[in-house]
């Protein structure tokens, strides 16, 4: 990784998920850990979706943003969008932060190779295999431990699947968001919400109690971990995102990591969420397809995870790290950034700022 | 001094957590022409609501379909499955190509010979088969799939006074994993129904069995319940060919491929969710092609594809009659066609279009139909310009099931144009008339004056 | 009729209230009407006005200003 008495890259990025809110999207410490690699000179373009996302103001941080439609609106207005914005900046590489615009960015990633721009992304198989919805088979398959779960296509199902998982239960939706149900009432009142938010179906899985650790790793796609970096929550937010974490020294949690990605073949940052049970057992409870929002913590530690897959993407050959330093944490703050109206208004109604 | 281009005024609340203009601005992109012929021109000739129909479009999508299949299997054979349209303009362009006929019920039975289908290349599938249907079909050596033990028994009845071997089949539901399970029509898998049926045909040695039929659902988007599906039918017809020493001729996978619509509650459009007919014919031929059959007793791979062929082809055409506020401050547009002939729009988030160029403006907006009816609604929330009174707008893929399905309810149902290779129009159906309608009616002597 | 005296327009069509703080963008037709209601015209003198500068017939345009001043009074941005 260490690259000195060589020149910067001059690289144009393209990053996605500017929401640092109070759950935030990645991309903020994405960038931030990219602008600490000394290998590159950077120009960001933030592709945001709301006015509101921070990082379209945070100018220091994000040098130009530009709006892109919805997933909802489909590949072909995503791709029209990004043809218009590479006329302009011409990006070398583009990294998408947010689950639910994956599948229209892998199935696009060959049109924009075209375009010059490069992703390094998990194919559309590996992002199906983790999915909430096949989760429970891939852990029967692959032999990791899973909580025990029903996917549900009609809110009558809901009585049945929680006699068979018993209460307590979560309830999720297909993309995201969580809750924990302790009736039956409960239950239902969330497969609604959810259902009306993300659509059908529903998954409804055993509740599993114990230490909540989460592993940032990276794949080469071809079986190789590049990193691997363990963290465990020190303080939950009310929405269950870390608001610290430390990074871990367990044997265990990194084997399990690099076990799935040699089963996988996964190309590209993911994040899994691991719950230990009292009795010692590792339990995926879920597997994020892209980087999580503490990813700046692997920079700190020493493995620069959106950094080398940036050096991946761009075709330079990665030497696994194999060292990071253990106890180094991150706590998260809320910062109030002041701007003018007309920023916002400029970016609501000509979508660039 | 020249007038400037009007465009209703509107104002809208920035970041009210709705889609911005970026959000979809191919959504409105105008369409205004339909394989090369402008859509005013087609509504000013044949009047609005129209449906119209590519005719280029249907033989690529027929054309695709075969290569899908053909490249991966030896042999294969499409029958056109009626009720998904059954104009006959629509079925002879299918039948042109070289498919054969698929029909459910005794008149489209007697469509497909009227559009001359041999009746040896209609397969006759369904529940509701009449006995003097079933004496037809035999009689013209069709495939008889049958559904039920209660129309097995009328079979046998039937050909013990005849003097015929028909040619049947039978259909097969399974668990292929996929939910719902479609478990009412024909005999079942699991629980050795389907096997028992096998053995009641052989022994009456008056029935031929020829094939084995599934159909596992409709908007299949899991091409691995295929797979399954394939596998199970493959188990029976080795354990037929184990038992009485003959292969089974054909396998009928039936239909069940998604077209690219959007179905109601999904997140992401169904243009790049749904599987292609390609990765269907994958799971398909390969099932089949390792069970471990003999390259000679490979059996015929039957599909009845009906959707995914035709869906794209079908437009449909329409046109604004008013715009209004609702209570709560909504936009709404009443068009001139509503669920009574887009039927589809009870399952769909049907794209739709406007035939004309806007601004960029758009508005969200609810979009009704005509009839004094509440669930008249084509899109319940949909981003467009600012459509106003006489405006036309292009609805997307709605080949399938609408002109099968339509209702003549509260007004009548409209025209339909083929547009064929050399960008001609052809009215394939007349706009129904009044006297149409009333011709099957009859007023009783005493009701025929009246006084007011 | 008076669009509320604070209201901020632009010529791009921003509309920002700093009442409310809200914002909208409104676009050409709606942001010229806005301002004419801004410059104390009367409904009659904004129908003229906007008739003779844009192609469309009376009655079209009466409904249209009827629906839009619906909207802005939806939008508290009218003088009551």
């Amino acid at each position: 990784m260490i690259n000195t008495n060589k020149t910067p890259i001059e690289l144009v990025i393209a990053v996605t998920g500017l929401n640092a809110i109070d759950s935030p999207g990645p991309g903020i410490s994405v960038i931030r850990a990219i602008r600490d690699c000394k290998d590159f000179k950077v120009r960001i373009i933030g592709l945001s979706y709301e006015s509101l996302e921070p990082g379209i103001y945070m100018h220091d941080i994000v040098d130009k943003t530009y709006q892109i439609p919805y997933p909802s609106a489909g590949t072909e207005s995503l791709l029209n969008r990004l043809n218009e914005i590479n006329i302009h900046e011409e990006i070398n590489v583009l990294i998408p932060n947010f689950d639910a615009e994956l599948h229209n960015f892998i199935k696009i990633s060959d049109a924009l190779l075209k375009m010059g721009i490069k992703t390094f992304l998990p194919s559309h198989e590996q992002l199906e295999s983790r999915d909430k919805i096949n989760l429970s088979e891939f852990g029967k398959q692959h032999n990791f431990d899973v909580p025990a779960d029903r996917i549900l296509y009609r809110i009558e199902e809901l009585s049945r699947a929680v006699k068979e998982l018993e209460f307590p239960i979560v309830v999720k939706g297909k993309y995201y968001e969580a809750t924990v149900a302790y009736t039956l009432e409960q239950a239902q009142k969330a497969f609604q919400k959810l259902q009306a938010k993300w659509g059908l179906p529903i998954i409804v899985q055993q509740f599993i109690s114990g230490t909540e650790i989460n592993i940032a790793a990276l794949g080469d796609g071809d079986g190789n971990a590049v990193s691997v970096i363990p963290m465990r929550k020190l303080y939950i937010t009310d929405k269950g995102k870390a608001w610290a974490g430390v990074t871990l020294e367990d044997a265990n949690l990194i084997d399990m990591a690099k076990r799935f990605i040699e089963i996988t073949k996964w190309r590209g940052g993911f994040e899994l969420e691991i719950m230990r049970s009292p009795e010692g057992v590792l339990f995926i409870m879920e597997v994020n397809p892209r980087f999580p929002a503490w990813i700046y913590l692997t920079a700190g530690a020493g493995q620069n995870q959106p950094a080398a897959l940036v050096k991946m993407a761009i075709g330079e050959k990665v030497i696994p790290f194999t060292n990071y330093q253990v106890g180094k944490i991150f706590i998260r703050y809320a910062w109030d950034l002041i701007t003018d109206i007309q920023e916002f208004q400029q970016i609501s109604a000509f979508g660039e700022l | 001094m020249e007038k400037l281009k009007y465009e209703r005024p509107v104002i809208k609340k920035l970041n009210a957590g709705i889609m911005n203009k970026f959000g979809m601005r191919t959504e409105f992109t105008p369409h205004t022409h339909i394989e090369g012929v402008a859509v005013k021109d087609i509504i000013s000739k044949f009047g609005s609501p129209v449906f119209v129909i590519s005719e280029r479009q249907i033989r690529k999508n027929y054309q695709q379909a075969v290569r899908s299949f053909r490249t991966r299997y030896p042999k294969v054979q499409f029958a056109w499955s009626y009720k998904t349209n059954y104009m006959n303009a629509v079925c002879k362009v299918f039948h042109q190509e070289g498919s054969w006929a698929e029909v459910v019920s005794g008149f489209e039975y007697h469509k497909a010979l009227g559009n001359g289908v041999p009746g040896n290349k209609i397969i006759f599938n369904g529940p509701d088969k009449r006995e003097e249907e079933i004496i037809l079909a035999i009689n013209n050596d069709s495939l008889i799939h049958v559904d039920h033990f209660d129309e097995l028994f009328l079979l046998m009845e039937i050909v013990e006074k005849m003097d015929k071997r028909p040619r049947v089949a039978i259909r097969v539901n399974m668990d292929t994993g996929i939910y719902p399970m479609w478990d009412r029509f024909g005999f079942n898998y699991e629980n050795g129904q389907a096997w028992n049926a096998i053995n009641k045909i052989m022994a009456s040695e008056k029935l031929e069995l020829v094939g084995l039929h599934s159909h596992i659902g409709t908007f299949m988007l899991s091409t691995a319940a295929y797979a399954v599906a394939t596998s199970k039918l493959c188990d029976l017809a080795f354990n037929f060919n184990k038992k009485f020493g003959k292969a089974i001729q054909y396998l009928d996978l039936g239909g069940g491929f998604p077209s690219s619509n959007t179905l109601k509650g999904a997140y992401l459009p169904g243009a790049d969710t749904v599987p292609s007919i390609d990765e269907f014919a994958e799971a398909i031929t390969s099932t089949v092609l390792n069970y471990g059959f003999k390259q000679q007793e490979l059996p015929l791979l039957i599909l009845e594809t009906g959707r995914a062929l035709i869906d794209d082809a079908g437009f449909l055409l329409g046109s604004v009659l008013a715009t209004k506020r609702l209570s709560d401050g909504r936009r709404a547009t009443i068009l001139d066609f509503g669920v009574n002939i887009l039927f589809t729009s009870f399952w769909y988030d049907h794209k739709i279009t406007p035939a004309q160029e806007f601004s960029h403006h758009t508005e969200d907006m609810v979009l009704f139909g005509p009839l004094c009816m509440n669930i008249d609604v084509v899109r319940e929330t949909v981003n467009l310009p600012l459509l106003q009174k006489g405006d036309q707008v292009v609805v997307h893929k709605v080949g399938a099931y609408n002109m099968t399905q339509w209702m003549q309810f509260i007004s009548m149902r409209p025209s339909i144009i083929m547009i064929d290779e050399n960008e001609s129009m052809h009215q394939i159906r007349k706009p129904e008339t009044l006297a149409y309608l009333e011709s099957l009616e009859n007023i009783p002597e005493h009701l025929q004056q009246i006084k007011l | 009729m008076k669009l509320k005296s604070n209201i901020a327009t632009s010529e791009s069509g921003f509309v920002f209230n700093p009442t409310s703080g809200d914002s909208y963008s409104a676009n050409s037709v709606a942001a010229e009407i806005m301002l004419l209601l801004k410059e104390n015209n009367s409904i009659r003198e904004i129908n003229q006005i906007m008739l003779s500068r844009y192609e469309v017939d009376s009655s079209h345009f009466e409904k249209d200003l009827d629906d839009f001043i619906a909207q802005l009074r939806d939008q508290n941005l009218l003088e009551l």
